[in-house]
């Protein structure tokens, strides 16, 4: 009677989990601090949806995120770069094909403090800038104060985009004033007359006010349509297209509900 | 059974003092078995004598001159602030102040040591930096001159109490003999009293020394982390810890820079260890 009544009961069990089974796992991502609030906020919600399957998300930096993708130690590996050609090499000798899942846009604001009376400089004029050529904001028509540089530090994804987009491969002047977080450059440029920095577009507050670039404001329109010069995409790397629990994590991110998760962290949606 | 106990008190604390010891030598290991593999990319010489880092660039700079020059300026700038606070505390609490000052003012001088140095931080950026700005009309607050006050006042505890523990065991007697030969308080303090405690009063400035240049968060936080060699006191600079603790949590684990990074770490463990070695000297040479 006992052993019946405990067929019966697993037999149910089973019944009833099995369409939850076929979907269960775990899905590991790494990478980009940039892309971390995205996956932090998607994977929250997406965990709260899907009980059965269970997301960690890690930072550690965009090369790491690729760097685990070669290796195979995550499922999705975020970057706020692109692969670059030698990862590529890297990954194929590997056996792993990456594949780019384009997640969000950003923009790279260019942030000055908000007594600073310049509103517009062009991409050349900022490469001049961050180099040292240009010194004093009086020669770009400014008041006589001198230009306080503030860079992200070396290793993050917002300098690297920042330095192959503005300064175009060339070295950064050593007198800039490299910063841990988007955050530490914001409030160092809202406290410094002479500061110009950078930071993500979810970073500007009214403290602080971003300028145009190559005449071009940093919002949502010009930024999706590519027509703001700094802008890039967010990306979460898979091995060959997405299949799976992680189609159905990455659908979700690219669903309207996911999308709007990615404009309340401070980005831009994909389209 | 007194015996069993004994011995088993002793297994025990011999044990803890060997767990520091294996905590000890698997840290240095560790930092020279990811450090050394740099000097493949880069030779020692070039590595300390070049002002250039350029850890991302491409062909990346390996060059922690102006690290190393960042790292002693703000400690040096420390220092001579925090030896006259230190010192004087240190005199005044051991030699001039009553019970009751004494009793207050020792618990607060030490209040000061436990202050967690993210919020030295954080007070040095949002408060002493827009200050420095509006008062000598400097482009940057977070510079040498702003880290080193706040550096200064973290090492002040540590010079004050180690300082006037070495006072206060200066025997009585010298003190009454000075006074008997006719020597006023002050002649006492300054030609008796501080020559006879001058090896723990320099060893507690090695101690302040060695806090002050392995201290992160305070750099990362009001040194401005400029990788240059300055040219004024006001000018920001890139201490060793601060880049390490900015650079390392985004490097992938094995890759040069990664083993830079570990390479600034023996350095800066190097020039720690030499301070303590010293310490350790005087204050063996004074028991003798």
């Amino acid at each position: 009677m006992n052993f019946k009544k405990l067929l019966t009961l697993s037999v149910l069990i089973s019944l009833i989990s099995l369409p939850l089974l076929a979907q269960s796992g775990k899905i590991t991502i790494a990478g980009s601090t940039t892309v971390l609030p995205i996956a932090q906020a998607t994977a929250e919600i997406f965990m709260d949806s899907h009980p059965e399957i269970n997301i960690s998300v890690r930072g550690g930096g965009s090369s790491v995120g690729i760097a685990s993708i070669i290796a195979g130690t995550a499922d999705i590996g975020d970057a706020s770069r692109h692969i670059s050609t030698k990862e590529i090499a890297q990954a194929r000798e590997n056996g792993i094909n990456p594949y780019e899942n384009i997640v969000a846009n950003d923009g790279i604001a260019i942030i000055l403090n908000k007594n600073n009376p310049i509103n517009d400089l062009s991409l050349s004029q900022l490469q001049s800038i961050y180099t040292g050529k240009i010194q004093n904001w009086k020669e770009l028509g400014g008041p006589s104060l001198p230009i306080v540089l503030i860079s992200r530090d070396v290793s993050s994804g917002t300098f690297e985009v920042f330095n192959s987009i503005v300064l175009s491969g060339a070295k950064a002047a050593e007198s800039a004033l490299m910063l841990a977080s988007n955050n530490a450059v914001a409030t160092t440029v809202k406290d410094t007359p002479g500061a110009i920095g950078y930071a993500g577009l979810g970073y500007v507050t009214d403290a602080i006010k971003a300028i145009k670039v190559n005449g071009v404001m940093p919002a949502k329109q010009t930024i999706q349509s590519k027509e703001y010069p700094i802008s890039r995409t967010l990306h979460m790397y898979t091995n060959g297209a997405p299949k799976g629990i992680v189609k159905t994590y990455i659908d979700f991110i690219l669903s309207p509900e996911g999308q709007a998760l990615v404009e309340e962290q401070g980005f831009i949606s994909v389209d | 059974m007194n015996k069993f106990k004994e011995t088993s008190f002793k297994s025990v604390t011999y044990l803890a003092s060997l767990f520091t010891i294996v905590f000890l030598f698997a840290i240095i290991l560790s930092i020279f078995y990811e450090g050394i593999p740099i000097f493949k990319h880069v030779s020692l010489i070039k590595f300390l004598t070049s002002p250039s880092w350029h850890p991302t660039h491409f062909p990346p700079d390996f060059g922690i001159l102006s690290l190393i020059a960042g790292s002693f300026l703000v400690t040096l700038g420390a220092l001579i602030i925090s030896i006259p606070l230190g010192l004087g505390s240190a005199i005044y609490i051991s030699e001039l102040a009553g019970p009751t000052s004494k009793e207050i003012l020792k618990p607060v001088i030490e209040l000061l040591a436990s202050i967690p140095s993210v919020v030295y931080g954080l007070f040095g950026m949002a408060f002493l930096s827009p200050l420095l700005i509006k008062i000598f009309h400097v482009p940057t607050g977070l510079n040498i001159f702003s880290a080193s006050i706040i550096l200064g006042i973290m090492v002040v505890p540590i010079i004050s109490s180690m300082s006037e523990d070495a006072l206060s065991t200066v025997p009585k007697s010298l003190r009454e003999a000075s006074l008997a030969l006719g020597a006023n308080k002050w002649e006492t303090i300054i030609r008796v009293v501080v020559p006879a405690a001058k090896s723990g009063i320099f060893s507690s400035i090695i101690l302040g020394f060695g806090r002050a240049i392995g201290e992160t968060m305070v750099v990362l936080m009001v040194a401005g982390g400029a990788a240059q060699i300055p040219k004024g006191l006001f000018q920001p600079v890139r201490p060793m810890p601060a880049a390490i603790a900015a650079e390392m949590g985004e490097t992938v684990i094995g890759s040069p820079h990664f083993h830079a990074l570990y390479g600034i770490s023996i350095i800066l463990f190097t020039v720690t260890f030499i301070s303590i070695l010293i310490t350790e000297f005087i204050v063996h040479r004074r028991k003798k």
